[in-house]
């Protein structure tokens, strides 16, 4: 699963599409702590756009978790945005919509990351 | 031979008891529900609280600890855990056998308290010629039971039991015959280790696995227990907690959710999924909105067969 990168002022959005379970979670979360690791630290932040997900397991949301916690020691924040709706029920189900903060669109996640991001988001 | 399987205490950690503050809600919720309407008879007041109430205004899933029978229709008595559960199942079993002394196999996933509380209070071992085997694959658990019946904290030592009790050491991943019955236990992960067991009579399979972690990055781990769990009629599942919590801020306190139970049983085509094993404290709506969210969550990931999903509660019969 190939991550979409796009860069907006302090903030990278990550593409993410398709199904994230058990078969590709391990490969998934190595490639995200990378872009964590560099991008969501000091008050920046890493936006998951999950519009191109059409699946997630357990094993896939645990990534997510990880990933936040990592950002939280770096003093950096992940946002989701861009939901589909059957992705956006099992955060809901899973009782994930109360450790993430959620977006309807990558626009207003940018614009929770920082007013610069927001705006170069709008210059594209 | 119907197999049943009777649920005599479905609450994890400790004891709970609904409270006069949660009578009063739930009488309060019934009475907004009712909107206004008038019954003529209790009977039709019965009727509308059966059939258009939800279950936690109606009922409760109870607050006993682990203890679940399974019922084979023959002499001898099989059940799991002896948790507070095991007082009224002692009742139960003293009642159907009018003064003739029971055989009782138990089968333990491990010795910590709530599993074994009740047994202190488990009727039939104070009766003469009652025969008690206590099945387990840890080597203290003997030890656990002398433990909570020495002084000060109980007044009848273990050794004073009328009941003739022994100890059975079983082998992990070994099919066991029982009195007719093959029983497998199978390693999980909690503190201390515990010990599923697939239980298989006449066709049907019977799997009861409480206080187990899963942890979700393990593939081998998933494979392992989706083939111990195989074309199961019913896994009685460990399910404390919502699965945010399971690997958040409850990670490594050895238990698992509802939406993972429903993972491994898809993995494993098994039928039946029940919750089990609840949060003390959850109350029975929080408890019935999880039973819902498993239910969603099984609808819009189900591939094959529809796989059931029931919450366990206190009194609950299912046959397999």
């Amino acid at each position: 699963m190939a991550l979409q990168v796009r860069s907006y002022a302090n903030a990278l959005v990550l593409g993410v599409a398709g199904r994230l379970d058990q078969d590709n979670c391990e490969a998934f979360r190595a490639d995200l702590m990378v872009h964590v690791e560099r991008s969501a630290h000091d008050g920046g932040a890493v936006i998951l756009d999950l519009c191109g997900l059409e699946y997630i397991s357990s094993a896939g949301l645990r990534c997510f978790l990880l990933a936040s916690r990592q950002a939280k020691t770096q003093h950096g924040r992940i946002f989701m945005a861009a939901l589909q709706p059957m992705v956006a029920e099992i955060f809901e189900i899973s009782h994930f919509n109360m450790v993430f903060q959620v977006f309807p669109t990558v626009r207003e996640a940018l614009a929770a990351a920082s007013s610069e991001a927001a705006a170069a988001f709008d210059l594209t | 031979m119907t197999m049943r399987i009777r649920f005599w205490g479905t609450r994890g950690s400790i004891p709970v008891a609904l409270t006069s503050y949660d009578i009063r809600d739930k009488l309060a919720r019934a009475l907004v529900e009712a909107s206004g309407r008038t019954f003529a008879s209790y009977e039709e007041a019965h009727a509308f609280a059966s059939t258009e109430l939800d279950f936690s205004i109606t009922h409760t899933f109870g607050g006993h600890t682990p203890c679940v029978e399974l019922d084979l229709g023959g002499e001898e008595y099989f059940v799991c855990d002896v948790g507070s559960g095991a007082r009224p199942f002692g009742v139960h079993v003293l009642a159907k056998q009018s003064r003739r002394p029971a055989t009782v196999n138990v089968f333990m996933s491990h010795v910590h308290w709530d599993h074994i509380m009740g047994f202190p209070f488990f009727g039939p071992a104070y009766v003469p010629g009652t025969r008690i085997r206590i099945h387990s694959c840890h080597d203290v658990c003997e030890q656990a039971f002398r433990l909570q019946q020495a002084a000060p904290c109980f007044p009848v030592a273990f050794s004073q039991l009328a009941a003739s009790i022994e100890f059975v050491k079983l082998e992990p991943d070994k099919p066991h015959e029982v009195s007719g019955l093959t029983v497998t236990p199978h390693l999980q992960l909690h503190s201390g280790d515990s010990f599923g067991y697939r239980f298989e009579k006449d066709g049907k399979r019977v799997v009861y696995s409480t206080d187990s972690e899963h942890k979700l990055e393990n593939r081998a781990e998933a494979e392992g227990f989706a083939a111990f769990f195989r074309d199961a009629d019913v896994v009685i599942f460990d399910a404390m907690y919502a699965l945010a919590d399971a690997i958040s801020v409850k990670a490594d306190w050895g238990h698992s959710s509802n939406i993972v139970g429903v993972e491994l049983c898809q993995m494993a085509n098994a039928r039946h999924l029940v919750l089990f094993h609840h949060e003390p404290a959850n109350d029975d709506a929080t408890l019935e909105g999880l039973l819902k969210e498993a239910r969603r969550f099984e609808e819009l990931t189900r591939s094959g067969e529809p796989l059931k999903v029931s919450a366990a509660y206190d009194g609950l019969e299912i046959e397999p």
